[in-house]
């Protein structure tokens, strides 16, 4: 038996997937492959598996991570194959591999949102936006896990943070923090609406590009 | 995916609804594709997923070389808004194209509360909401489901409707949609053609007549088309398509599990039960054949549950084999089988224990009716004693929780029979009392009570519902009558239960009814979040029409009903036989007893039913 992860690509439709469902997802997955992967011992025994990181409904991300425990020896060469054969559109296994690192280990999160402006990005964005998260202190409104909102300073969530001006659209590149607590990117958004109102953008999509480690290496 | 959608989605709950790409689902190159239908369910995605009919024609029809059938769903209200806002016509799910440039237009209709959808969706398609101004062949809207047996107040809107089951005569539509669009044919030329298929239903090729009174003097067939159109069946279960391949959802729907269908029809007679009666006949699907169609869906699909399904599953014959033979694999890989509709009797109570396997879900049985005597009115063949029993072995072993159902308003209901209700739940709850082995936890009885609906195509479909004030005179009066605290007592909401009434026997007048209730902002009936009675009210004032006369009015033998111009295959004499049987408190046997001549067997090759 051993501790098994995959890394996988959450794309297009599967976007939309929220967390629980992705979980009943990739159990059925497992089944449709013929695996049965550890279940929980007890009363209901439900299948044994995390998502390393969650990712908020709506995004993308090509470097998602699930652990999960097998009952019987698998060839990780051939499981991302055969989980493939039954994903739904948008989700794809890249690699399966032993859990080495501890999730404990996953530090920071690198990001790309990009702020589309229908009306032509508006002059001097790049260098404002850039001056805004420069800030000392930058005060922004979360929905807490009890669904209220509570008032956070994003600064010390992100580590770095680049903007890049193209023809409709601003390419905000983000390292931020994973964990304890995160920050999810769209959070800048509410950062731009609140503190540059002219610049706010008609909207934001953000694709999860690396998990990092403390070291800014990549942790997989 | 359309970017003005990508910009709403994440305004909207739960928006994996309305982005399609599940598991199974079926793309095609367009350019192979000439005939395009789009499969609209007037419900949410949740229930529309879960219904069985829908997987069946929607694989069916993709297996057809040329034919690309999609899925659309109603969007919930606040999906609705944003797509109105953004300008995004209703589109289907797996190519993202709008609904407006399909060939076909086919509604699932299973129940009365999901009309005023129909009209939402087709306005939301922007494609005008009435048949007459649609004046091409394409697109033709289409209608089919157990809603469709009185078609009457969608005729408006709908060119053709489908009845029975739908398996050969979609085929048989779609190959005549293809000639006439090679062939260059007219709409009016194609629904005549149409009318020619059995079971195909052209409600503008019928003319219909009042009396001053309001009800009505006659359904004339124009042209020439048949006076009665009879609904098709499948004949043959076993050669039948069954979707072992099938869509699985990416979120959560009502029914999240395997469905395996084990036969259709129901051999009890019910009197109160359109689902009985229209089914009928009959017809069984071998048991090897669903084990292996039961584990074949289990490893395609990954569900870890599974539901035997028909309108009384413990009527099944081999019902005992089916489950040996899909035991052992869904023991080894953890999978629940369930089984709903079961009857309360011991037979279903042993095989519910083998089943549980330590899982103790809840047990619900329906004696629909307090008395022996009003059970023996209704044709529904259980005693008292029969669910005594069963509840003893369940209590025996281990369950602590039981449901019972109701209906309030059943023809020739007495106080004494609600009375009656009262103390069966209390005889239950004593029966827990001596057989239950571990009484610590408490036993709840749960009494549900339902408005009773009479319907089309049944035995009662000539009766009143009773007044909203006698059926909360007589839920009052239950509420009284139940002393015992472990018993608690739930009783459906009554205002859905009057329009459901008015709609499932109402005539072509309704059109225009639904339209103004429509545009006064009727929509997801079914819903109580939405629903609203004083909007149809005041629709119903400003059409001049009182819905009373649909709902609460006792019709006579001989009144020409909406419906008879559609055939369940069971005759109408055989239906007031059993009105007037009803009224004696004479119960009429079940079909696999003695067969009571109700006229389905025509509708079977060779005349014979297969119970």
């Amino acid at each position: 038996m051993s501790k098994l992860r995959l890394l996988f690509e959450k794309d297009g439709p599967a976007r939309y997937i929220s967390h629980l469902d992705l979980m009943r997802t990739f159990q059925r997955l497992f089944l449709r492959g013929g695996m049965f992967i550890k279940h929980s011992k007890g009363f209901h025994p439900h299948p044994v598996m995390s998502i390393v990181l969650p990712l908020p409904v709506g995004q993308s991300s090509c470097c998602e991570l699930l652990d999960f425990e097998t009952e019987q020896e698998l060839d990780c060469a051939v499981l991302p194959a055969l989980l493939n054969e039954g994903c739904p559109e948008g989700l794809r296994v890249l690699e399966a591999y032993e859990a080495a690192r501890p999730v404990r280990e996953l530090a920071y999160v690198a990001a790309e949102a990009v702020l589309d402006y229908d009306g032509g990005v508006p002059g001097g964005a790049g260098a404002r936006l850039t001056e805004l998260f420069a800030r000392p202190v930058l005060i922004v409104q979360k929905k807490t896990k009890h669904k209220d909102l509570a008032d956070v300073d994003i600064i010390p969530l992100i580590r770095e943070i680049s903007f890049e001006e193209r023809a409709d659209e601003i390419a905000a590149r983000l390292v931020v923090s994973a964990q304890n607590p995160g920050l999810n990117p769209i959070l800048i958004g509410a950062a731009i609406e609140k503190e540059l109102p002219a610049y706010r953008p008609d909207f934001i999509s953000v694709r999860r590009t690396a998990l990092l480690d403390a070291a800014g290496g990549v942790f997989r | 995916m359309d970017k003005r959608l990508e910009r709403i989605l994440p305004r909207v709950q739960k928006p994996a609804r309305y982005v399609g790409g599940e598991y199974r689902q079926v793309v095609k190159d367009k350019a192979e594709v000439d005939v395009r239908f789009a499969f609209c369910f007037p419900d949410t995605y949740e229930i529309g997923m879960s219904n069985l009919g829908v997987r069946i024609l929607y694989g069916m029809m993709n297996e057809m070389p040329g034919v690309w059938c999609e899925r659309v769903f109603a969007p919930w209200p606040d999906m609705e808004e944003e797509m109105r806002r953004a300008d995004i016509p209703l589109y289907a799910l797996e190519s993202g194209d709008a609904v407006g440039a399909f060939d076909m237009i086919g509604f699932s209709l299973g129940y009365e509360m999901a009309f005023t959808n129909v009209l939402n969706m087709l306005d939301l398609a922007h494609i005008p909401l009435h048949a007459a101004e649609r004046t091409e062949l394409t697109p033709i809207v289409l209608a089919g489901g157990t809603a469709c047996y009185n078609p009457e107040p969608l005729a408006d809107f709908i060119d053709l409707f489908s009845l029975g089951d739908g398996e050969d005569v979609t085929a048989e539509l779609i190959a005549l949609y293809r000639k006439g669009k090679a062939e260059g044919w007219s709409k009016g030329q194609f629904l005549r053609a149409a009318a020619e298929l059995d079971g195909v239903y052209v409600p503008s090729l019928y003319d219909v007549t009042y009396h001053d009174d309001g009800t009505v003097a006659a359904i004339t067939p124009r042209d020439g088309v048949r006076p009665t159109v009879t609904k098709r069946i499948v004949q043959d279960m076993d050669r039948a398509y069954f979707p072992v391949k099938t869509i699985v959802p990416s979120t959560e729907i009502v029914n999240d599990r395997v469905t395996l269908e084990l036969f259709r029809g129901c051999i009890r007679g019910c009197r109160f039960c359109q689902a009985g009666y229209v089914y009928r006949p009959v017809r069984n699907r071998s048991k090897d054949l669903l084990v292996r169609y039961g584990i074949e869906s289990l490893q395609d699909s990954g569900y870890q549950e599974m539901t035997l399904s028909s309108l009384s599953t413990s009527d099944y014959p081999p019902l005992n084999d089916l489950c040996d033979g899909l035991m052992d694999y869904c023991e080894e890989k953890k999978i629940h089988l369930s089984l709903p509709s079961l009857r309360a009797d011991n037979f279903s109570m042993e095989l519910q224990q083998r089943l549980a396997r330590g899982r103790k879900v809840g047990l619900t049985f329906a004696p629909e009716a307090g008395s022996q005597r009003l059970r023996d009115v209704i044709n529904k063949n259980l005693t008292e004693d029969d669910l005594l029993q069963s509840c003893r072995i369940a209590f025996e072993g281990g369950w602590n929780a039981v449901k019972l159902y109701f209906m309030l308003g059943l023809p020739t209901e007495t106080d004494e029979d609600i009375v009656d209700i009262a103390k069966i739940a209390a005889h239950v709850v004593h029966t827990w009392r001596e057989y239950a082995q571990d009484k610590r936890r408490g036993v709840t009885v749960t009494v549900s009570t339902s408005w009773f609906v009479p319907k089309p195509h049944t035995a009662f479909q000539w009766e009143a519902q009773i007044t909203k004030e006698e059926y909360e005179r007589r839920v009052q009066l239950l509420r009284d009558s139940i002393r015992t605290k472990s018993v608690s007592y739930k009783w459906h909401d009554s205002d859905t239960s009057f329009l459901e009434a008015v709609l499932s026997r109402g005539d072509r007048r309704l059109g225009r009814v639904l339209e103004t209730a429509w545009r006064k902002g009727a929509k997801m009936d079914a819903w109580q979040d939405y629903y609203r009675l004083e909007t149809w009210q005041d629709a119903f004032s400003a059409c001049g029409l009182d819905p009373a006369f649909y709902a609460n009015r006792v019709r006579t033998k001989d009144e020409v009903l909406p419906w008879s111009v559609i055939s369940s295959g069971v005759s109408t004499a055989f239906l007031w036989r059993e009105r007037e049987r009803a009224y004696q408190g004479v119960t009429t046997p079940d079909c696999r007893g003695q067969c009571s001549g109700c006229g389905a067997n025509r509708l079977v090759e060779g005349g014979k039913c297969d119970v």
